[in-house]
């Protein structure tokens, strides 16, 4: 039903997604059933004149059956839905699968630094590649993500993906996804996160293994000693600097 | 069996009548209705307030960057302000003193048989504390900085430094309000609790006490047993705040997630402390006009019960995805999916209840019922947001925020209609006009349903909450969806105008209505045996005593379609 509203672009979007058809198909009966049971006693029970209300105390065992056994009913429906619960957490929130590549996301009032790993497709080397406000992965791919927040709360959220997560201040998160649908889709803040929360958004791109490796040779920083890199990212936060003056 | 209350304080004065000055009478009462009406006043206006923050913020989201009529221009720290006092009033200053303590006050003492609360002037003082937090909050969207816009939730750090949320007076003031607020209801919940136990008129049974009494007084132990961490808390907030501690300061050895721990550890419970007097309310309307005996009272009560306890172990499905260790979300999807049980078996006995029934379409049970039908919907909605692997995907969107105002609008908004065409005729001794009261029923439960499913499908099609404007989302700026929030704007609006002929209804009535006798409904319970309105002390013509249960309509042993629990008769009916 989802996919209607808008594309499932995750291995495990279609999962989430079965789940949400499963519930929706169990709910949906019970709520007709109940809703429909109500209506009609609403309309067959209306007053008329002639009729008195009958006395039913709703003690004794025959009557209690009428609520007891749709009860039970609903019960194992729940059971039902924990149990496809349980596994597509555990496949989502648990069973991470090995990671062949990673990006670490920098949530902060009000931007999102993501980290991509280089041509080398390590992270924290010298060739990764910080974008703000752009996630560049590649399709068909696990990816592992770090999600870090130096001040507050904040919720990186890819609702194509179906994937939401909060980051802390404090703590390294750590998760996963694996996009399978190229494409170019928004990222959300989904934590109120200070005044300028509801415009902390960013774009997502899933590209082909081709354009992606275009991409990182088209953003790697030129090869240079350390030294330089840093010498530039100094150079960086003092054109930030004068901007801010500015 | 207990005694008849005994609070001398109150009612000294009340078998001869004297002047009493208006302050006196109205302001600095300590008679229980009185308090009750000054609950009920204050929630009403403070409803006002936050309707039209409703109002503002929707007309922002259909139209972004218009100058909202009333208002003007909405930035984006307006906009968050608007959306965090929206739901803080809504919730403490409004479901909370309009349910819990306008109804338990006006009520309880009625409905038990006695003449007052049995610790009169801390009822007062429960009422003084109250209004002095509505008073605090109030101020605080004037002072320098505004409001305060962290979410009703007020998660830290964003909520403890007012360098993250630019509030620096809003906050704190915040916060003192709600825990002036909890102060209150805390003195309010003492009250009731010990006036049902010690003060029940001669001959009630346990089981002889109305459903609504009982809810009101279990939803009171859940608050007081809740509340605690939370309170805790926010001092623990206000001393980051303010004197700079580091409870939650993750960068000086806090912990941000406690305070959701110690939110959400009262947030759940505070649920179905505002659920259960709604459905108390219900039932008594229900029997009323369906003529009927409730359907098994005793499984609802310990259906309740147990819905009490259940609601305990279920606060971190707030949380599956705020960074709590994954497998805790294995035991709280599965409380949370057994909470469905003892609601489900309350909602089906409800509906049990109509069946054989003789259902007078008066306003307040066409309220009563709606209230069966939209609070279905928003239960069931709770299931997919129960499960966690699908809350992954709706977590803070607009399907939870569909899902709750499902649920929050009937307890707080329709139950309160419902309590007050039922109960007007004893507040005030007229009767409340109908056709008004139908206009105004329609009116609002149609505009309601066209306000929210719309946000159920936007919720599901990956909108967020808490954003001023879409328009800087790609995915979400579309036409359609846009067309989508516009009706939901539109409906509001249709809604707030529909709540004009209620307030007009209300206030004509007071002077013109229909003169209503001691008992209008032909109901069974204690409050209608004392004259309409009740004077102080409640019964003039000696204390009632109580020879049946609540609900013994078209008894098979009686002509009359009614048995009230006071009138003498042969024996107690069979149960």
């Amino acid at each position: 039903m989802l996919e209607k509203l808008l594309p499932a672009a995750s291995t495990y979007a279609k999962e989430i997604d079965w789940l949400f058809d499963f519930i929706t198909y169990l709910v949906g009966f019970w709520f007709f059933l109940a809703i429909g049971v109500f209506f009609y006693l609403v309309f067959r029970y209306r007053r008329k004149p002639e009729e008195k209300a009958q006395y039913i105390t709703g003690e004794t065992h025959k009557q209690k059956m009428a609520i007891e056994v749709p009860h039970y009913l609903i019960l194992v429906c729940d059971l039902a839905i924990l149990i496809f619960t349980f596994v597509v957490w555990h496949q989502v929130k648990i069973d991470k699968p090995p990671a062949e590549d990673e990006v670490r996301i920098v949530a902060q009032q009000w931007a999102w630094t993501f980290y991509h790993s280089g041509a080398d497709g390590l992270l924290g080397t010298d060739d990764d590649i910080a974008k703000v406000n752009e996630l560049h992965v590649k399709a068909d791919t696990v990816y592992h993500y770090t999600l870090q927040s130096p001040d507050v709360m904040h919720s990186f959220s890819v609702p194509v993906f179906r994937l939401k997560q909060d980051a802390i201040p404090g703590r390294d998160i750590t998760g996963w996804f694996e996009p399978n649908l190229q494409g170019e889709w928004d990222i959300q803040c989904a934590e109120m996160c200070g005044v300028a929360h509801g415009i902390m958004g960013a774009r997502i791109f899933v590209k082909s293994e081709e354009d992606h490796a275009a991409w990182i040779a088209a953003n790697s920083p030129p090869a240079q000693s350390a030294n330089l890199i840093a010498q530039n990212t100094e150079n960086d936060s003092q054109a930030q600097e004068d901007n801010t003056n500015g | 069996m207990a005694e008849v209350a005994t609070a001398d304080v109150a009612h000294d004065d009340h078998h001869h009548e004297h002047e009493e000055s208006f302050w006196s009478k109205y302001v600095f009462s300590t008679d229980h209705k009185i308090i009750g009406f000054q609950y009920m006043f204050t929630g009403i206006a403070m409803a006002l307030i936050g309707g039209y923050f409703a109002y503002v913020f929707r007309m922002q989201l259909a139209f972004p960057g218009s100058s909202v009529p009333f208002f003007g221009l909405v930035s984006p720290a307006a906009y968050n302000s608007l959306v965090t006092n929206h739901g803080t009033i809504m919730i403490f200053w409004v479901a909370m003193p309009v349910l819990i303590a306008a109804m338990g006050n006006f009520l309880i003492p009625l409905m038990i048989g006695c003449d007052d609360m049995v610790f009169p002037r801390v009822n007062r003082l429960s009422y003084q504390i109250f209004l002095l937090s509505a008073i605090v909050l109030i101020a605080s969207f004037f002072v320098p900085g505004g409001g305060f816009g962290g979410a009703w939730t007020a998660y830290p750090p964003l909520s403890a430094m007012a360098k993250y949320n630019a509030t620096p007076f809003g906050a704190p003031m915040w916060l003192i309000a709600v825990t002036l607020e909890i102060v209150a209801f805390l003195l309010g919940g003492i009250n009731f609790i010990t006036t049902v136990m010690n003060a029940r008129a001669k001959g009630m049974r346990m089981y002889d006490i109305p459903i609504v009494i009982w809810m009101i007084v279990i939803a009171s132990m859940l608050f007081m047993a809740s509340v605690g961490p939370l309170v805790a808390g926010a001092v623990m907030l206000l001393f980051d705040q303010t004197l700079g501690t580091t409870f939650f300061d993750a960068s000086a050895g806090g912990d941000p997630v406690l305070w959701q721990h110690l939110f959400w550890f009262f947030g759940h419970p505070e649920v179905y402390v505002v659920l259960l007097p709604a459905m108390g309310i219900v039932a008594e309307v229900m029997c009323t006009f369906a003529r009927k005996k409730l359907f098994a009272y005793k499984m609802i009560l310990y259906a309740t019960i147990g819905l009490g306890i259940l609601s305990f172990f279920v606060w971190a499905h707030h949380q599956f995805i705020s960074g709590v260790d994954p497998r805790a979300a294995y035991l709280f999807t599965t409380t949370t999916l057994l909470i469905s049980i003892p609601v489900a078996i309350m909602l089906f006995a409800y509906i049990a209840t109509l069946y054989g029934g003789s259902i007078q379409f008066t306003t307040a049970m066409l309220f009563a019922l709606s209230f069966l039908a939209e609070f279905l919907i928003g239960g069931v909605t709770g299931i997919w947001l129960g499960s966690s692997g699908v809350d992954i995907y709706l977590h803070d969107t607009y399907f939870v925020l569909a899902h709750f105002h499902y649920t929050f609008f009937p307890i707080a908004i329709i139950g309160t209609y419902t309590a007050i065409y039922y109960w007007f005729p004893k507040m005030f001794g007229r009767k409340m006009n109908e056709t008004w009261g139908k206009i105004h029923f329609w009116g609002t439960i149609i505009s309601f349903n066209c306000i929210f499913i719309p946000l159920f499908v936007l919720g599901a099609a990956g909108q967020h909450r808490r954003i001023y404007n879409y328009q800087h989302f790609p995915d979400l700026a579309g036409a359609d969806m846009q067309d989508m929030r516009v009706f939901a704007t539109i409906s509001l609006v249709v809604m707030l105008l529909f709540q004009i002929p209620f307030i007009i209804n209300f206030i004509v009535s007071l002077k013109y209505g229909e003169k209503a006798d001691k008992n209008p409904w032909k109901a069974n319970t204690l409050e209608w045996v004392a004259p309409s309105p009740p004077p102080h002390g409640n019964f003039p013509d000696g204390f009632p005593e109580v020879y049946r249960g609540p609900y013994e309509f078209a008894h098979p042993d009686r002509e009359d379609d009614y048995w009230p629990q006071n009138e003498p008769g042969n024996q107690k009916p069979k149960t």
